[in-house]
């Protein structure tokens, strides 16, 4: 059977889904950018991946529209007037939504969705304004079937705000993802403690470091996709990564690694982004001809390269020889600090290395901790997360991130799952995520053991609809399928639960 | 002038174990450090293994299967490192004592509290019975109200607080339990008298410093469950906040669950004396 046929036959698929399995498949089919022989060698031997891309960039990865832009000015090719009232302001959104491309055909970044609507809901009555957001919510999720949509709020209270919480609460959806810009000195407790609350209900919303990605992007930044930190009216060009795990395999010992093998992947993965970048500012017609583009929704210059890593953990303990995960990476600080001698390794390349077009980050790509994908298994675990079973106790967990959050502008992050007695105490996960960003980690996940809507490794799925695929029946979101794949074979779902009851030894 | 004056005297406590986050053991996220010994001797106990200092039978270390536990100039020393936390030594004491325990330092317990300090609101000393280390407390509390977090005290009130309110000074409240009202009740149940706690209850009241009251509800005790809560209710009113706990039987000693029973207090049940601390004025009684 040709892969066309298995696509078309296969009855957990939705027509969408066979839809874009069919145009990858056409993409695929397309030789034009050609790599050296040692990539492919590379690729072939799992310590290089491009993440499903496809062969032919016809589009960038990420897209961050300015959605402030579209209020403010409308838009010519969709025939959109500035929005006078809240209904128009969610419909010209869901319009425009559907011609915002990625590498998921859905739209990443839906914008700052409390920000952009507070000034039209203040003007409706709470109950009217809370149903047309309802509406709103349950129109993306039911068309833009991705868990790769994803929403931001904050970093100050509002009215808009608070009402995405408890729809967000009320509803159970998957989609959109969803993160509080959090900053200590613009976000209230009162308005962060309903987000954990809500976040211990639903998964959502994450918290990000405000301060940090404000630091390194200025305040027009977007969180998109999983937790990628990109520029609005700007995004991502392209997301390798190097699977870590797979890299040490080829080294015969720790120096070989960092001084030789290491450097070698490095520069095979900038050989691949450069390639990519190149074709898709300079071939395809994106930059040249899409809307969002010549109507100036997005601007090239704001793009960059995305410098991924997968299997930290797995990387360093093979190189040590250390068999006991619960003895490795995370917990002995012989493999915590060679960790850090390896991202300063990629840190300090990727840097060196001048990336075409990407002129918002200074002609550099930049890093990013990238999550897994579903057939990963246990070989190579998210970015640079502590394996899960092998987790240590909270504070030891988020010691360790602290450590590698701030490599990653363009995304990382950890999730925690806690216990039910949390959900009587949400004040007691203020202090652990203040005190967590104040000192270096980027962005904080969590739930509660016996939610519904979970978040995987970065993004999030509703467990009764894995049950559906594994029943051989069609789930609407298509990342359902990456979710059942990841408890599968990588165990995301059975994180270490944060009990009362943990103690350190003395 | 005391042969001290000038000197930094090295005050060590009994640790059993110390929770970096927890959240049940007074709001918000708090570091718990409970020490080892409790002068009563409750029936309900659910973790009896705190209640003694061990005294160096040595009968663990040959139940011990990865020899974490040795003999070592008559005392039976604990490797922490070996040690796999499967609890067989608990299960073979006779004494209700563990030989898990690390002798700390006020300097070692603050080293342990400044790595928490970030994501922690304070601190809470519990037990066995924190204020049989009151001197220890009264040396520590101060430098933990300097990083700026708030320092509670979890006490079953064997200490009388009028007497020794010193360790009042830098606490920022007392989580205390009142276990029975009736002479008789306590006597029976805690195997201690209660004059003092019910003292207690009605002194750090006085002063502003009673952080919450926690009474057990056992299941089949209407009148000592009634007498104990309508005593709390009436004193505290709704100056504090008052948990209402219902008994359970996972780690009550064998001979102790035959009298008290085999089973978890009906929650409904526990809730109706929520309801009745409610009604006598305690508003902020709640069921956990």
């Amino acid at each position: 059977m040709s892969e066309a046929l298995n696509i078309v036959k296969d009855p957990t698929l939705t027509y969408n889904q066979e839809l874009i399995a069919l145009a990858k498949l056409g993409e695929n089919s397309d030789d034009t950018i050609v790599f050296s022989d040692e990539y492919y060698k590379a690729k072939e031997a799992g310590a290089l991946c491009d993440l499903g891309e496809g062969k032919m960039p016809y589009r960038p990865r990420y897209i961050c529209p300015d959605y402030d832009l579209l209020f403010e000015k409308g838009c010519d090719f969709l025939g959109l007037e500035p929005p006078k009232d809240l209904l128009e302001a969610v419909n010209a959104l869901e319009i425009f939504y559907r011609h915002v491309p990625s590498v998921t055909t859905f739209p990443v970044y839906l914008g700052d969705l409390d920000k952009l609507l507070e000034p039209f809901v203040l003007k409706e009555d709470r109950d009217f304004a809370k149903k047309v957001l309802r509406l709103f919510l349950l129109q993306i999720d039911k068309v833009l079937t991705d868990s790769f949509v994803h929403a931001d709020i904050g970093p100050e209270d509002s009215v808009t705000g608070r009402l995405l919480l408890e729809l967000t609460e009320e509803m159970q959806l998957a989609i959109p993802n969803l993160t509080l810009k959090y900053d200590p000195e613009k976000t209230s407790d009162d308005f962060a403690l309903a987000c954990v609350r809500c976040m211990l209900k639903s998964a959502k919303p994450s918290f990000a470091n405000h301060r940090m990605f404000v630091k390194e992007w200025g305040e027009n930044y977007a969180i998109a996709s999983c937790y990628n930190g990109l520029l609005k009216a700007g995004g991502g060009f392209t997301l390798p990564r190097l699977r870590l795990y797979e890299c040490s395999l080829t080294a015969k010992d720790v120096d070989d690694f960092l001084e030789r093998e290491l450097p070698r992947y490095i520069d095979l993965q900038l050989e691949y982004m450069d390639k990519k970048v190149k074709f898709c500012v300079e071939e395809a017609s994106f930059f040249k001809a899409n809307f969002l583009v010549t109507e100036g929704f997005v601007k090239q210059e704001n793009f960059t390269g995305m410098f991924g890593v997968v299997g930290l953990a797995e990387c360093v303990n093979h190189l040590l020889g250390i068999e006991d995960k619960k003895k490795g990476f995370g917990m002995n600080k012989e493999a915590t600090d060679l960790g850090l001698r390896i991202m300063d390794v990629i840190d300090k390349r990727v840097s060196e290395h001048v990336a075409p077009y990407c002129d918002a980050t200074g002609h550099r790509y930049r890093l990013h901790a990238q999550v897994g994908i579903d057939t990963d298994g246990m070989d190579d675990s998210p970015g640079t997360r502590i394996p899960i079973f092998a987790e240590p106790t909270m504070l030891e967990q988020l010691e360790t991130n602290e450590k590698f959050h701030p490599y990653f502008p363009t995304g990382t992050g950890d999730i925690f799952k806690f216990e039910e007695t949390y959900e009587k105490t949400p004040e007691a996960i203020l202090p652990i995520i203040k005190g967590s960003l104040s000192r270096g980690l980027r962005y904080f996940s969590g739930y509660l053991e016996n939610c519904d809507v979970v978040r995987v490794t970065g993004y999030l799925v509703k467990k009764s609809e894995i049950e559906k695929l594994k029943a051989k029946k069609q789930s609407l979101n298509n990342v359902t399928v990456f979710g059942k794949g990841a408890q599968e074979g990588a165990h995301a779902l059975d994180r270490r639960i944060q009990r009362h009851e943990d103690s350190t030894g003395q | 002038m005391p042969w001290t004056e000038g000197y930094s005297v090295m005050r060590t406590a009994p640790v059993n174990k110390i929770i970096p986050f927890s959240n049940v053991d007074g709001p918000s996220n708090r570091m718990a450090i409970f020490f080892q010994e409790c002068p009563f001797n409750c029936r309900f106990c659910h973790n009896p293994e705190t209640i003694n200092m061990c005294n160096n039978c040595g009968d663990c270390i040959r139940t011990c299967p990865v020899n974490a536990l040795s003999l070592k100039e008559g005392k039976v020393v604990w490797d922490k490192d070996v040690c796999v936390g499967c609890d067989t030594c608990i299960k073979t004491c006779t004494h209700n004592a563990s030989p898990k325990i690390t002798m700390m330092s006020v300097d070692e317990v603050l080293e342990q509290v400044k790595r928490v300090a970030p994501y922690i609101a304070g601190i809470t000393l519990s037990g066995g019975e924190c204020t049989l280390r009151k001197d220890f407390i009264i040396e520590l509390f101060p430098k933990v109200k300097e990083m700026g977090l708030t320092t509670l005290l979890d006490s079953n009130g064997y200490l009388d607080f009028e007497k020794e309110s010193e360790i009042l000074e830098y606490c920022d409240g007392v989580m205390l339990d009142v276990k029975a009202y009736k002479k008789d009740f306590s006597d029976w149940l805690i195997r201690y008298p209660n004059e003092v706690i019910l003292k207690n209850l009605h002194y750090l009241l006085s002063v502003g410093k009673l952080e919450e009251v926690r009474t057990i509800i056992f299941p089949d005790r209407d009148k000592e469950n009634t007498e104990t809560v309508t005593y709390v209710a009436g004193v505290i009113q709704d100056k504090c906040r008052y948990k209402i706990i219902r008994y359970r039987q996972f780690g009550v000693r064998d001979e102790h669950r035959k009298e008290l029973g085999d089973l978890t207090t009906d929650e409904d049940y526990a809730l109706s004396f929520v309801g009745l601390a409610k009604s006598l004025g305690a508003s902020k009684a709640m069921l956990i």
